[in-house]
């Protein structure tokens, strides 16, 4: 499962359980009872799901923390160096092997840009900003040739939308996908 | 520990106060349809149902971005001021000022935009403005950057209000939070939530406007001599702080309407108790020093700054999840409430303003941003707590001043409920653009992508047509209200 699905299954899980809640107490709230047993109960359930927040939840995020796009590749990338203009963008090679790291020193000439990596099939791989003044280094790792395209992820002014190139990706024999 | 236990009374504002509360719902009320028009005039766009020029589509884009922040402010400062005027005495002459300036910021907004075809978006990210090979004339990013600060110094001067009521009410903006009571056990003079609430966007807000005006001068002096460059990590990290702020004390300034209501409703109070006024303290923190989620994708940004962002953000959601979400739950579980269209609103915006936590906190995670960040999935949460959470809150005041502030069950919740789901349909087509990886702010969309777009479409129009009973309703009724005035 991608990362784009784990994370829209996980909202819509958390979504459709909090739903659940709300439709009860909308359905149970003509029963007159009295307050304190029902504060009680909420009190409850409120250090409950704040210990399992706690213990389970921040740990958890503190651990993904490590999973981040932020570290190079050190052994022997090939580089990229991407750089966007209002409304194209300019690669000093369009062409990478799959299953080797890749670094793509990603800035601008002009305004914000966002360098955004899809796949064959239109799925977002990765991304960085491209910002006038800085050069951001994103490594990637290509799992498959094929033809990857970029396209803008900020906007940019007047045709934004059509701010796209491609990137082939071939099979450079060390492929693990 | 000590509460405040009293019931909230029935608001009695004094005659110029509530003459003002009206005409700010009025103006939102309006500016927020044709927003929403705008709005739906993207997605029919974006559906490949309306041939619509991409100049235009921009300049709706930055009047529907810059315009609906506008009115959730300006929604939210109606109802925040027509409650706190119940416990502090403010200067009603501040509400007239800012909608003054609101009003003559919004026409410079209006002209730059339509006419000067600015468009920058919301965000005026440096140095957009300034560069836009030839689409727009300096003058119109000058005269819109103008009018933002216009708004914003506004507002400043409104939240500086709310500040020296406060103080002068409790002593200090530290007792407005209730860290008398909080931090040593004191039980005297414990604000009511909505004194906390107040306290909390008087800080927040006053600091994110600073942070906005400055963003704005520094553009405005670039425009005007583009040989002083600025910083562009350095405006994005103000653009950011000012907007992240700033959206988020809309929803603080309207979550007093559910404190206020709820407890009158159902004969609940609602307790300041030491939980509340600490969710609130770390609420005011967090909300303050969180924004570099919005940030991820920059790597030249620290990363220790990244990684504060994806946890303070994730810390940030327990306030409102297990606090402000659950305690209204536990005031209407089993308390005898007849639903009707008010309680029925401000039941869907505590889920709307809960739920469009739950996305926002998945994507301020890095690993997800680094796929999710600006595609559909980023309007998908902040439409999902405006749409769901905040606009409900602001109909709900609506609709009690319409009833003269008569919490007694009148007639049925229907409308509440189809403006639900049409808006649970618009928010969802938003959430699964970005997990099929449709990029935002995009004029044009690929065909495989327009079945989200054209399916919003529908649901938009379900939203608008709710939208506007809502706000005829008060309309209608708006000579008489402001006669009783």
């Amino acid at each position: 499962m991608g990362i784009q699905s784990a994370a829209g299954l996980l909202t819509l899980v958390a979504v459709l359980a909090l739903a659940a809640v709300f439709l009860r107490v909308r359905r149970l709230a003509h029963d007159d009872r009295a307050y304190a047993p029902v504060q009680g109960n909420a009190y409850r359930v409120r250090a409950i799901i704040f210990w399992v927040m706690v213990v389970v939840g921040l740990p958890l995020t503190i651990w993904l923390v490590r999973v981040n796009p932020y570290s190079l590749a050190a052994d022997a990338p090939q580089v990229v160096r991407a750089t966007g203009y209002q409304w194209y963008w300019e690669l000093d090679r369009a062409q990478v092997e799959a299953g080797r790291p890749v670094v793509f020193e990603v800035s601008s000439a002009d305004v914000n840009h966002g360098f955004g990596l899809y796949d064959a099939q239109g799925v977002l791989v990765a991304q960085v900003q491209a910002m006038p003044g800085y050069i951001n280094r994103l490594s990637h790792v290509f799992k498959a040739p094929g033809t990857y395209r970029v396209l803008c992820l900020e906007f940019c002014g007047l045709v934004h939308h059509g701010m796209t190139t491609e990137i082939e990706v071939s099979d450079g024999g060390g492929s693990d996908g | 520990m000590a509460e405040a236990t009293i019931l909230p009374r029935a608001v009695h504002v004094a005659d110029r106060g509530r003459l003002w509360v009206m005409l700010y719902l009025a103006a939102t009320g309006l500016v927020l349809i044709l927003m929403m028009l705008a709005g739906l005039l993207m997605r029919l766009a974006q559906s490949g149902w309306l041939p619509l020029d991409p100049a235009l589509f921009y300049q709706l884009m930055t009047v529907h971005g810059t315009g609906m922040v506008g009115i959730a402010a300006l929604g939210g400062a109606a109802v925040m001021w027509h409650f706190l005027s119940a416990h502090v005495r403010l200067h009603s002459w501040v509400m007239g000022g800012n909608l003054a300036l609101f009003l003559i910021g919004v026409v410079a907004i209006l002209i730059a935009d339509l006419i000067g075809g600015f468009a920058g978006g919301w965000t005026f990210l440096y140095p957009l403005p300034a560069i836009s090979q030839g689409v727009w004339p300096v003058w119109a990013a000058v005269l819109h950057l103008l009018g933002l600060l216009l708004v914003g110094v506004g507002f400043l001067i409104w939240c500086l209000e709310v500040a020296r009521a406060i103080i002068a009410g409790y002593g200090s903006l530290a007792r407005g939070l209730g860290w008398h009571v909080l931090f040593a056990g004191s039980t005297r003079d414990v604000p009511p939530p909505t004194v906390v609430a107040a306290t909390m966007v008087a800080i927040v807000t006053t600091l994110a406007l600073i942070a906005g005006a400055a963003v704005i001068v520094m553009s405005l002096v670039n425009l005007a001599f583009p040989a002083v460059p600025i910083n562009p990590l350095l405006a994005k990290n103000l653009i950011y702080f000012f907007g992240h702020v700033f959206i988020n004390a809309t929803i603080y300034m309207t979550v007093t309407v559910v404190y206020e209501l709820l407890p009158r409703m159902t004969g609940r109070p609602w307790k300041t108790s030491r939980v509340f006024l600490a969710a609130w303290t770390v609420s005011t923190v967090m909300v303050l020093i969180i924004f570099p989620h919005h940030l991820l994708m920059d790597f030249a940004m620290p990363v220790w700054a990244a990684a504060l962002g994806q946890v303070l953000s994730y810390v940030n959601s327990f306030p409102i999840l297990i606090v402000t979400g659950l305690g209204a739950l536990a005031i209407v579980h089993r308390s005898g409430l007849k639903w009707d269209l008010v309680s029925a609103l401000l039941l869907l915006s505590m889920f709307g303003w809960m739920a469009g936590v739950i996305p926002a906190v998945i994507d301020a995670t890095i690993a997800v941003n680094s796929v999710m960040h600006n595609t559909m999935w980023v309007p998908g949460h902040f439409h999902f707590y405006l749409l769901l959470g905040l606009l409900p809150m602001i109909f709900a005041l609506m609709i009690h001043l319409v009833r003269h502030e008569d919490v007694t069950p009148h007639g049925s919740d229907l409308e509440a409920v189809l403006y639900a789901l049409f808006g649970l349909g618009f928010v969802s087509m938003f959430l699964l653009g970005g997990w099929a990886s449709v990029p935002r702010r995009w004029a044009q969309h690929l065909p495989e992508w327009m079945v989200w777009d054209q399916i919003a479409s529908v649901m938009a129009l379900g939203v608008i047509a709710l939208t506007t009973v809502f706000v005829a309703r008060f309309l209608a009724h708006l000579p008489a209200l402001l006669r009783e005035g």
